[in-house]
């Protein structure tokens, strides 16, 4: 003992109620014996419950573990004794709501057969997780009156380093001798728990036992087996309720535990003597909790004394042991006076927090006056050891005003009742504070339920809308689809047929055209024409644009000159219209030819693309430039383009003249014989222009034949020949539309032009002397025979 | 310029004034765009005291619609399931006269529950929950998950079969709670002799 007067502080307020302590003290600990039933709650402690680990039926041994601790807050629940687990079922608990909880049932059968077990000899060569894991399993919680859990208690972090360890041996409530008792019997054990448990949190300044000193023998016995241990027993001024944690840490260290906060955070740790006990047992014999010290107290008990009780004991079973009379009693309270609650039946259990069972007579423990007015008269603010305003809470309490409860720290009442106890008006004042509690804390919890429910009302209603959105969506895409085709419809008709009956027609007419890839071209080169789809074009597609244009303007033109000479046969009305047409299709024709010589020139490289070196393209283009012996080639451009625009120009002025003559004629002119002079020369200039033209072809495709490979590229590229062919492709597909004798109508027709060109070219040749004669005559003749064959089978 | 202050003192003043006018104006201009409150700061107040029972049973469809409604002037005693308190509340909030509420207060907070073999598995409780607190798909049975029902109890109409009920919710030992004492009289020693009337 370096210091026999240590100092202590003083709390704020406390009572000195009439301690009634000596009643119980006047016999030592006595078993209490197996009871032929035990019912052991899941719940005997802060915490989530213990899950059942036997079932009914399952014989148990002493210490056996039947409920393991379910989540890191718990605690296990072992068999106090061996028998036979008879239900697991709701029963009866020690709760002041009187309520029923999930509960072990074993029927005992007094062998009191122990599972082996064994502690360690030496609990220092154990690390602090081996002996922490050791109290978790054995199953202890705090056995001073709350039940936390010790084995989370003492698992300290490291960051928050404990300076100081206290016992609390104080137990300042009435009657209650628990403590008392195990103090005066049990120093031993108590002194070696504290050893164990300063081991364990290795507080680095000093390790206190705080008892009140109405307790001398008990630290008289407490000191004797502390000595040369280092443990401070130290004695305080008996006041209550000095025995609340928070209260006898600012007792025995002057320090206040901040509100909200643990004892941890100003580096203390506090434990209940009767817990170090059972720390002890369990550490050093491996014995779980399955026992306590309760007392039985009270005028209605005959013999008031301490009981060593195997936990699951239903109270009734203490009660006879201790001469109880029912009834002198006027209310069976578990818990001393001040803070314990009726319970409302004898069959409840013993559990791990019952330290006392009070059995008061009526002049004991008198019925509360009924409540008065407040008067303000501050004695219960005096009382308060937490220096809260009792007062002032109570009328918040009343008219439900939480928030100012809560600014005047209602949660940091610890329900001591001392304000209830001075109070002159026997307001149960606790009561208030307790029920406003609840109410605040139902009020959060609410308020979290209606966050979630908004949260899920809105997540719905999102959901909801979205769902229509899409739904909406869908129904205008539908809507639209309606409408397009509707329109699609209506601007053309054709297609409001089936896409069966279409597809129906495009094999028919893919048949027509013999699947001529050619003829097919054509068709959707017409049809294209006729949609006036006018497209970007690659130079090689203009190329190919403009050929056909040409070709159907010369045709054009072909036709036109027929019919104008048609009508001068006849001497109709028409000549001059007709005159008209053909100029205007040759100025077409001109300007087309002027556009594709342009076209060309800019784009050297791109007509070779258009149907590159073709064999058979170029031997039909060979041929047609021999039947027609007035092809041009590219090879010459410019002297082919000067002879074709010379022949145009010609032309030109020559169907001018002869329009003029024509008027002059018709309207009996006396020009008329110059005109027609004028015509017959110009006549005779294009003939010679023309013969001078294919003169030049011929020459050119002579070198064509010799010169196959080279003039496959040529002839391919060659625009009048291409010409040529469009032309015979045009034709071919114009035939396609038509019917079988419409077609041989038309060839006919077109057969007899061309022999008729072919002769006109053939006596200009022939009057030139030139060599090409002799082929003109035998295309003439090859025509011929066609024309023949299509007569006959037009016939 | 003292001069001519002390010569026009009411030109002055005007001057002065007109000028403070206009320079707190433009403070005051400038602050309203600045600090532009978004939403509705009343009906999220009003919002965060109504029960969120999205039962519709004031008249709209849902908790923050009524929310709404009050900010805009709509009575504040068409809660049933907040009852008095949430309307002592809303009073309080809103600096008006607490009404008595326009129904029968609700006795106890309630859950559906669905006796499960009676269930047809029709999904219309379902579609009427307001916070998709009811399990099950068509043609199998549906369950109510008890801790998001808010005891609105609007899928006990839609049940073909009826087979949903409202169960007040039981006080389990985690629920359980001290009563509050019942408040005394108030009355003095004087006063209870009789000499008041």
């Amino acid at each position: 003992m370096s210091q026999l007067i240590r100092k202590v502080w003083d709390i704020h307020g406390g009572i000195h109620p009439a301690e009634n302590k000596q009643q119980s003290l006047q016999s030592p600990i006595q078993a209490a014996g197996i009871p032929p039933q035990l019912i052991l709650p899941l719940a005997q402690h802060i915490g989530a419950p213990a899950s059942p680990i036997i079932s009914v039926g399952d014989r148990v041994l002493k210490g056996q573990m039947i409920a393991e601790a379910k989540g890191f807050v718990s605690a296990s629940v072992h068999a106090p004794t061996s028998g036979t687990v008879s239900a697991i079922e709701s029963r009866l608990i020690p709760h002041p709501s009187g309520m029923s909880g999930a509960c072990i049932v074993i029927d005992t059968d007094g062998q009191d057969e122990w599972l082996k077990h064994s502690g360690v000899e030496d609990f220092r060569s154990l690390s602090k997780m081996e002996l922490i894991d050791r109290v978790r399993q054995a199953g202890i919680a705090g056995m001073g009156g709350a039940g936390f859990p010790s084995a989370v208690k003492l698992s300290t972090r490291d960051d928050k380093p404990i300076e100081t360890l206290i016992l609390n041996g104080t137990e300042c409530e009435p009657y209650i001798t628990a403590d008392d008792i195990l103090m005066r019997e049990r120093a031993a054990e108590i002194i070696a728990g504290a050893e164990i448990l300063r081991h364990l949190i290795k507080p680095s300044k000093e390790t206190l036992i705080g008892v009140e000193d109405n307790k001398p023998e008990g630290i008289a016995a407490l000191q004797k087996a502390a000595e040369g241990t280092g443990i401070e027993i130290v004695p305080f001024p008996t006041k209550y309720p000095s025995g609340g944690e928070k209260q006898l840490i600012q007792i025995l260290t002057g320090k206040e535990v901040p509100a909200g906060g643990l004892p941890a955070d100003i580096g203390i740790v506090c434990q209940n003597i009767g817990t170090a006990t059972a720390i002890y047992r369990a550490i050093c014999f491996g014995e779980p909790l399955i026992s306590r010290i309760t007392t039985i107290t009270g005028e209605a008990c005959s013999q008031p004394r301490n009981y060593e009780v195997l936990l699951g004991t239903p109270v009734q079973f203490l009660l006879d042991q201790s001469g109880f009379k029912k009834d002198d009693c006027i209310r069976l309270v578990m818990g001393g006076p001040m803070m314990g609650y009726t319970l409302q039946d004898t069959a409840v259990p013993i559990v791990k927090t019952s330290n006392c069972v009070l059995a008061p007579s009526v002049a004991e423990l008198p019925p509360p006056p009924p409540a008065q007015a407040c008067i303000r008269c501050g004695m219960c603010a005096e009382a308060c050891p937490v220096s809260l305003l009792p007062q002032q809470m109570y009328w918040f309490a009343r008219a439900q005003e939480h928030e100012k409860l809560e600014d005047h720290q209602l949660f940091d009442c610890i329900e001591c009742g001392a304000c209830s106890y001075v109070c002159p008006s026997n307001i149960p004042l606790v009561q208030y504070y307790r029920a406003s509690k609840a109410e605040i804390r139902q009020a959060q919890q609410d308020k979290i339920k209606a966050e979630r429910s908004k949260e899920r009302f809105e997540a719905r209603t999102a959901r909801l809308e979205q769902e229509e959105a899409e739904k909406e969506a869908k129904r205008a895409a539908r809507l639209q689809a309606a409408k397009d085709k509707a329109a699609a419809a209506v601007s053309n008709p054709d297609s409001s047929k089936t896409d069966l009956i279409q597809a129906a027609i495009e094999r028919s007419k893919a048949k027509k055209a013999d699947a001529a890839d050619p003829a097919h071209d054509a068709i959707a080169r017409a049809q294209a024409k006729r949609d006036g789809k006018v497209e970007e074009e690659t130079p090689a597609a203009k190329t190919e644009r403009l050929q056909l244009l040409i070709a159907s303007a010369e045709r054009r033109l072909t036709s036109a000159r027929e019919k104008l000479a048609l009508a001068k046969e006849q001497g109709g009305e028409s000549v001059e219209a007709f005159a008209t047409a053909v100029i205007k299709t040759e100025d077409k024709l001109i300007a087309l030819q002027k556009e594709l010589a342009e076209h060309q020139a800019s784009s050297t490289s791109a007509p070779a693309d258009t149907d590159a070196a073709d064999p058979a393209q170029a031997a039909i283009a060979r041929a047609m430039a021999k039947r027609a012996g007035a092809s041009a080639d590219e090879s010459d451009e410019d002297k082919t383009q000067r002879l074709q625009n010379l022949v145009a120009t010609t032309e030109k002025r020559l169907a001018a003249a002869q329009q003029k003559q024509s008027i002059a004629q018709e309207q009996n002119d006396a020009n008329v014989a110059a005109f027609a002079t004028g015509v017959e020369k110009t006549q005779s200039k294009l003939d010679n222009a023309k013969q001078e033209l294919a003169e030049h072809l011929a020459q050119i495709s002579t070198k064509a034949i010799t010169t196959e490979a080279a003039s496959a590229e040529q002839a391919s590229s060659d625009d009048p020949v291409q010409a040529a062919i469009e032309r015979a492709k045009a034709a071919r597909a114009a035939q396609t539309d038509m019917s079988e004798d419409d077609k041989l109508k038309q060839s006919i027709a077109s057969l007899e032009n061309r022999i008729a060109r072919t002769q006109e070219k053939l006596s200009a040749a022939q009057e030139s002397g030139d060599d090409k004669a002799e082929i003109l005559a035998d295309s003439i003749a090859k025509l011929q025979d066609k024309l023949a064959s299509a007569k006959q089978q037009l016939g | 310029m003292i001069e001519l202050i002390a010569q026009n003192p009411f030109i002055a003043s005007l001057v002065a004034l007109v000028g403070l006018g206009v320079v707190f104006g433009a403070l005051l201009g400038f602050a309203a765009v600045k600090f532009k409150t978004e939403g509705d700061p009343i009906a999220d107040q009003v919002e965060a005291l109504l029960p969120q029972t999205q039962c519709g049973q004031c008249g709209y469809p849902g908790c923050r619609p009524y929310a709404q409604a009050i900010a805009d002037g709509d009575d504040i005693n068409k809660c049933p399931p907040g009852g008095e308190a949430t309307i002592a509340a809303l009073a309080d909030l809103l600096g008006v006269e607490a009404k008595p509420l326009d129904a029968v207060e609700e006795s106890v907070p309630s859950v559906a529950y669905i006796r499960e073999d009676e269930c047809i598995g029709c999904t219309k409780c379902i579609q009427a929950c307001p916070v998709d607190a009811i399990l099950g798909s068509a043609k199998h049975m549906h369950t109510v998950i008890a801790s998001e029902c808010t005891g609105c109890d609007l899928c006990v109409e839609p049940c073909p079969v009826d087979c949903i009920e409202m169960r007040p919710i039981e006080t389990s030992l985690q629920t359980w709670a001290w009563d509050k004492p019942k408040p005394p009289e108030d009355l003095i020693a004087s006063d209870r002799s009789g000499a008041s009337a």
